[in-house]
């Protein structure tokens, strides 16, 4: 073993030299990135006639995605010969990780799939990293293809401060909502009907505890189910124009509002009346998803991401609603967004081609592919799909949504950090840690912290 | 510099008197020669351990978000790091699993050393690989096999309370704030125990059975012969297992990450997943690479005091 004068002496040395060789490069993180700044001069919508090469990174890698895109891109080669799509496949986890330092690359892929919101999105947009579409979208009529709050979700301002506005950066070619499965058997063995507002469900859930079932199938392991449980009852409280103006941090407003209070105590209370699974934030979601799928509990509440899941699982015995409005006859208000967008890479010197590809997997024939491989497009006017089936809810629930603009997006999108202080917060408020008053300051503490920051 | 030669060039230096009597230059000369024998190694080192690791201390003074340009802001990122509760809490948590990474495996190991050692057992090569198992099944598959026994519905820690009339005791274990913690830590007491029990038999095998004759002669028990001749014998080997598991302990990130993702709430975030938080999902690559350094220090700092003391008593 070394002595310790030696070992010492040798551990300045070796720092000291790893300073020296770091500072042999450039100094700065991020300085040498140039190519950013210019502004796209050319917008039309013909194709390059010499060949062309094509990077695409994308995350559709499990079943259906993997199937759609692959058609989609042999298709859209077959019709352009003389374009190559050299895709690269990463899985979500993967790509967020990556994406940056490729996009930064001197040589970045032309098409990448960047996440919405600031953390990725944004700090692309600031980075001058991404090639702002709205010249393509014009000329290819993308305004039409989608509902604004779909738009919005993939825009930024030039500089990447302001979310939700300014320049369109991407399209997403499927759509997701959050809303309640339920089971079919389970609600007519306890004589329920199906809720038409928020009340009648609230008195479902009191009609399942009372027979034994477990109401609200729920796993909260992964930390991430708390902000869709959360969400979906404080919609019904919480204006949605007040939400897209809170997520996108436009105009002056607070998450400490009565609405927001009001909505977390009904949390509380659900948990207390035990509505949820016993023990739910030590259960993890896909275990709460395949109990729910042997019929343990009568409603789960999630994403379209499922429905192939239950589709499979439980046949007929599957159905899914929006969370019921107030009053009956409203329209429904439900949490939802849009898979993650195809973006132009500012770097790409292929911008025509890149653009007619995006137009290509996100239009009418493609919405159809997506729909045959069990995925739900995203862009207006996708194929109807057969009633009485689990999917056929979902389509109808879409449509619905789309046409009154009633979907709402994820709350975790409004500051960097609020991932980590939602997720964290409901689990302590769902665990009856703190009231909802204080779940509400912790939460907007970390709003407010932002918005001064800006 | 000559007084601080490691010990083998010493050796070299008395060899070489020897070997080259008729040489009129000092033995080991040019001395230059020695440092163009160490540079592909020291290359391969530099650019894979000293760069990134120079590059991280670098990276901690500015604040960046991995795409933009950085801004230097000196110290503020350690001013916040000591500023921040949830960091705070986070090396606190990393402190309390010293305990179940470290201080119970280095206990369980010492324990099934002696009870080993200590008996002619038939099959001992069977028990000594059934022990050892936990250590080298990935940790993923520990990760997945722990959620599925403390799962607070159908798990097996959970039915095996009830079963024994114990429903009190059961709980949501990885969801429940106080308990979350020591059940992370518990899966790492059992996957460390064995490395600190193979290392520990090993020692025990070098220990002269003259000691233990003499012990036993002079009428020591079971008890007092572990104290009195394993024990102190074991010193070094209780070393080598209290600075292994400790690093393993404080840089923990897979288990935690595979369990609980740092929930409930923050009960069980540690300084890996802080690192790897801030990095990745947050986008403050300085900020993380603040808590990254730190944790490099703590992690110096407690092993090297661990080999002081053990170094002491020698």
């Amino acid at each position: 073993m070394l002595s310790g004068r030696l070992s010492i002496r040798c551990l300045s040395a070796l720092v000291a030299l790893a300073l020296a060789l770091v500072a042999c490069g450039s100094v700065t993180p991020g300085s040498s990135d140039d190519g950013g700044a210019e502004q796209p001069q050319s917008s039309s919508t013909s194709l390059p006639k010499e060949d062309v090469t094509l990077t695409v990174w994308d995350q559709e890698v499990r079943g259906g995605q993997n199937a759609q895109i692959e058609q989609l891109n042999n298709e859209f080669m077959d019709e352009y010969p003389n374009v190559t799509i050299k895709r690269v496949a990463k899985s979500f986890t993967d790509i967020n990780k990556t994406l940056k330092l490729a996009v930064s690359d001197d040589n970045p892929p032309d098409v990448v799939q960047a996440n919405q919101g600031r953390v990725v999105m944004g700090q692309l947009v600031t980075g001058g990293l991404l090639r702002p579409l709205d010249d393509y979208a014009e000329a290819y009529g993308w305004a039409e293809r989608y509902s604004p709050t779909l738009l919005k979700l993939n825009s930024f301002s030039a500089d990447g401060d302001q979310f939700g506005t300014g320049n369109l950066y991407g399209l997403s070619q499927v759509g997701e909502i959050v809303g309640v499965y339920y089971n079919k058997n389970k609600l007519a063995e306890l004589d329920l009907a199906l809720p038409k507002t928020f009340d009648e469900f609230v008195d479902a859930l009191e009609t399942a505890k009372q027979a034994g079932e477990i109401p609200i199938q729920f796993g909260n392991l992964d930390k991430w189910p708390g902000i869709h449980e959360f969400q979906a009852v404080q919609n019904e409280f919480a204006p949605k124009d007040y939400l897209r103006q809170f997520v996108f941090g436009l105009g002056d407003v607070s998450f400490a509002t009565d609405q927001n209070t009001e909505a977390a105590s009904v949390m509380q209370q659900w948990v207390d009346s035990g509505y949820f699974t016993p023990g739910f934030n030590g259960v993890k979601y896909d275990d709460a998803s395949a109990a729910f799928t042997r019929d343990e509990g009568v409603f789960l509440i999630t994403g379209t991401w499922q429905s192939p899941l239950f589709g499979d699982e439980m046949g007929k015995n599957v159905g899914f609603f929006l969370m019921p409005p107030a009053q009956s006859g409203d329209d429904p208000v439900a949490l939802g967004g849009e898979g993650l967008p195809f973006a132009i890479t500012t770097g790409s010197d292929q911008p025509e081609a890149a653009a007619a590809y995006i137009d290509f997997i996100t239009n009418e024939h493609a919405a159809k592919v997506i729909t045959e491989t069990g995925g739900l497009p995203a862009p207006k006017g996708a194929p109807s799909v057969p009633g009485g089936t689990v999917l056929g809810d979902i389509f109808t629930a879409w449509d619905q949504l789309n046409a009154t603009d009633s979907i709402v997006p994820y709350i975790d999108y409004a500051t960097p950090t609020f991932y980590d202080t939602i997720t964290a917060s409901v689990q302590e408020l769902m665990a009856d840690r703190v009231n909802a008053e204080s779940f509400v300051d912790t939460v907007n503490q970390d709003y407010s912290d932002f918005m001064e920051s800006r | 510099m000559k007084d601080s030669l490691p010990v083998p060039a010493r050796i070299g230096v008395r060899a070489g008197r020897r070997a080259h009597a008729r040489d009129k230059a000092p033995p080991g000369e040019p001395r230059a020669i020695g440092y163009l024998y160490l540079l592909p190694a020291l290359l391969v080192y530099g650019a894979f351990v000293l760069l990134p690791l120079g590059h991280s201390v670098l990276l901690s003074f500015y604040e960046w978000d991995g795409i933009t340009e950085g801004t230097w802001i000196g110290l503020s990122n350690y001013q916040d790091l000591i500023a921040d509760p949830q960091t705070r809490a986070a090396f606190l948590h990393s402190l309390v699993l010293i305990l179940f990474y470290s201080v119970l495996p280095v206990a369980i190991g010492l324990l099934l050393a002696a009870l080993i050692s200590r008996t002619d057992l038939r099959g001992l090569t069977w028990f000594r690989t059934i022990l050892f198992l936990p250590q080298v099944v990935p940790l993923v598959v520990v990760a997945v096999i722990w959620s599925y026994i403390y799962a607070p519905g159908a798990g097996p820690l959970n039915e095996g309370l009830r079963a024994a009339g114990l429903d009190g005791l059961t709980r949501s274990w990885l969801g429940d704030f106080s308990w979350a913690l020591p059940s992370v830590g518990l899966i790492g007491t059992w996957v460390q125990y064995g490395l600190c029990m193979v290392l520990f038999i090993a020692g025990v095998q070098k220990i002269p059975t003259s000691l233990y004759d003499a012990a036993r002669v002079d009428g020591a028990g079971p008890g007092h012969e572990f104290l009195a001749v394993t024990l102190p014998n074991l010193r070094n080997e209780i070393a080598v297992a209290l600075t292994l598991t400790i690093i393993a302990s404080l840089r923990n990130f897979d288990l935690v990450y595979l369990t609980t993702k740092g929930g409930p709430g923050n009960a069980t975030s540690v300084p890996a997943f802080e690192v790897y938080n801030q990095a990745f999902e947050v986008g403050q690559v300085g900020f993380a690479s603040a808590i990254g350094v730190v944790l490099a220090l703590v992690i110096f700092a407690i092993t090297g005091v661990v080999n002081r003391i053990a170094e002491a008593r020698e």
